[in-house]
């Protein structure tokens, strides 16, 4: 078995293959190694971004929703302020976590730890490292929301059998964000250049009809909001939650479906240039 | 695998006219080499030299800009993947995945392979009584000293059994008992057959290392050989080093003209390279001449390398 040169099959092979030298379908391989090194040491910061968003619904929905009263729902039911921010925040807890997951993240990894540089020197091509990232992102996104929603039970903020449909939902808005960070992180030399990530998030999080409905800005800032990804992942949510749904809904899970695939464009084509350069 | 087979070499690795530009910096100036199976090859050069770039090209992580580069018979930019399942690489600078434990690493690398569980436990096992890391095992990687982590490197490198194996300055960093221990490893995965493809700061690492090698110098070759036909081709057989102190140094040279094939003159000594250095010496005392110290050695790589690629400092 001399393999001095190795069969023409594996050169045919990688020709006939979508993404030859950038893919060898080992993204299992990838997964592995996050879920292990989660178990060994990154509990604490899995917990502190579970907890971000129940400590916000807990301050805003029991301290402030009394003074606020209740408010009118997607459906045009009256309904507590708490259960009207619960699923805007359970949209911002899937956002932050796929941002984090794929921006600092992969940030750490890729110029610091350079884990990426040792596992391109393997079998492994970019593209199954990238997908193996953002579904690292994506079941930890999985995990908040499944959590938050538990919650958001226990609180009495669930009304509707449908309000189970907002964890796949929130897990495809943090796919959203997860296919667009990873390509976005790319451009990123420096930690300042990482910091204008947290000077869009921020805003986008407070402004994006979270706390109070989009009605209360003039027309032209709700064009520029409605332009945003979480606004639409805000108001997929909370019309879920009551079970009220109308031809937005489509067009809020249509934003997302387009982000996804915009963002895994970009990310496979950076990789490309970064890694096969 | 025996290369000792009749007949032409087989190569495993085959670079022609290999060039690599980034922008308008030519990094790699159209290199020529080819590696037979089971050989021990250095490349040596100053830092910028265009080694590590080589070796980049050889795993497929980088792209060549033009010439032909050929793998066990593949095209690492077309087939990158089947390429590195070949290859074991040690990096300038160890990568080992910090958040795992020191048996894991070995293990999850193996998965980046897509080698089976099965296979890979007692490989791990293996290899890590090949580093001499079997107590180290559930160790945290940062608990590792230099040296240490050198091992787990290459032993990590050899998870995927390679035919060849990458090694990026492997010795940098580490203390001399370090070093020896390392290069006892590597001679044994020579014996086993292993193609080793070496770079190096270290001349006496590339003499004790390396069956054959190149010199590199602003991408291009300087000179191909083994080190001994090397130094027999661009160095004396001796050298004699005089020191008269540094004022008369730059002085003395005329006064010592004739003596030796070829005469250097340094700062801080006089090197006069002869086929005989105590003849040499005694001549120069001949001549009346009464150096501070004198020393008489065998010509080194070194002396190859420092006249192939210049004395002047490479920024």
């Amino acid at each position: 078995m001399s393999a001095v040169t190795t069969s023409h099959s594996a050169t045919e092979a990688a020709r006939n293959r979508k993404f030859g030298p950038l893919y060898s379908r080992n993204v299992r391989a990838v997964i592995a190694r996050g879920l292990m090194a989660t178990k060994s040491s990154n509990w604490m910061v899995m917990l502190s971004g579970f907890f971000e968003p129940v400590l916000y619904l807990i301050a805003m929905g029991v301290g402030l929703g009394p003074i606020v009263g209740s408010v009118q729902g997607p459906g045009g039911a009256e309904i507590s302020y708490a259960a009207y921010i619960a699923p805007a925040l359970l949209a911002v807890s899937a956002m932050n976590g796929a941002v984090y997951d794929s921006t600092w993240n992969v940030f750490f990894k890729m110029n610091f730890a350079k884990l990426y540089q040792g596992m391109l020197y393997t079998s492994l091509g970019p593209l199954d490292v990238a997908m193996g990232e953002i579904f690292l992102a994506l079941l930890r996104g999985l995990m908040y929301a499944t959590g938050f929603t538990a919650v958001m039970g226990v609180m009495g903020l669930i009304a509707t059998p449908w309000a189970v449909l907002m964890i796949p939902a929130a897990v495809l808005i943090a796919f959203g964000f997860a296919s667009f960070g990873m390509g976005i992180t790319s451009f990123m030399k420096t930690f300042q250049q990482m910091d204008w990530i947290n000077f869009v998030m921020l805003p986008m999080f407070l402004f994006s009809a979270t706390f109070y409905p989009l009605s209360v800005y003039p027309q032209y800032i709700q064009w520029f909001i409605q332009a945003m990804p979480l606004w639409h992942g805000v108001e997929l949510l909370r019309q879920i939650s009551v079970g009220a749904f109308t031809p937005a809904t489509a067009v809020h899970i249509g934003y997302y479906l387009v982000m996804i695939a915009c963002g895994l464009l970009l990310t496979t084509g950076r990789l490309r240039r970064l890694f096969l350069k | 695998m025996s290369p000792a087979e009749t007949g032409p070499p087989q190569y495993v690795i085959t670079a022609e006219n290999l060039t690599k530009r980034y922008g308008d910096v030519v990094a790699v100036d159209g290199i020529s080499f080819s590696v037979p199976a089971g050989e021990a090859f250095g490349l040596l050069g100053p830092n910028g030299a265009g080694k590590s770039t080589t070796m980049k090209m050889i795993g497929g992580v980088s792209q060549r800009t033009s010439g032909s580069l050929s793998i066990m018979g593949l095209d690492p930019d077309q087939n990158g993947p089947e390429v590195r399942a070949h290859l074991g690489v040690v990096p300038q600078q160890d990568n080992l995945d910090e958040e795992l434990k020191v048996r894991d690493n070995l293990l999850v690398y193996g998965r980046y392979f897509g080698l089976p569980m099965s296979y890979l436990k007692p490989k791990a096992d293996e290899l890590l009584e090949f580093a001499q890391l079997t107590d180290k095992a559930k160790s945290k990687v940062d608990a590792l000293s230099g040296g240490m982590k050198r091992r787990l490197t290459i032993a990590r490198s050899l998870i995927n059994e390679p035919r060849i194996l990458l090694l990026d300055e492997p010795t940098t960093g580490l203390d001399p008992q370090a070093r020896h221990i390392l290069w006892d490893r590597l001679f044994r995965l020579k014996e086993q057959g292993v193609t080793l493809i070496l770079t190096t700061h270290y001349m006496d690492e590339a003499e004790q290392l390396c069956d054959r090698l190149i010199v590199v110098d602003k991408g291009r070759i300087m000179a191909e050989g083994s080190p001994a036909s090397l130094i027999r081709e661009y160095s004396t057989r001796e050298v004699l080093e005089l020191r008269f102190g540094s004022e008369r140094n730059a002085t003395i040279g005329a006064e010592l003209k004739g003596i030796g094939e070829r005469l250097e003159t340094l700062p801080d000594r006089v090197l006069i390279y002869a086929h005989d250095g105590e003849a040499a010496l005694e001549e120069v005392s001949a001549r009346g001449l009464r150096p501070v110290t004198s020393l008489v050695r065998r010509s080194s790589l070194e002396d190859v390398f420092l006249r192939l690629t210049g004395r002047s400092l490479v920024e």
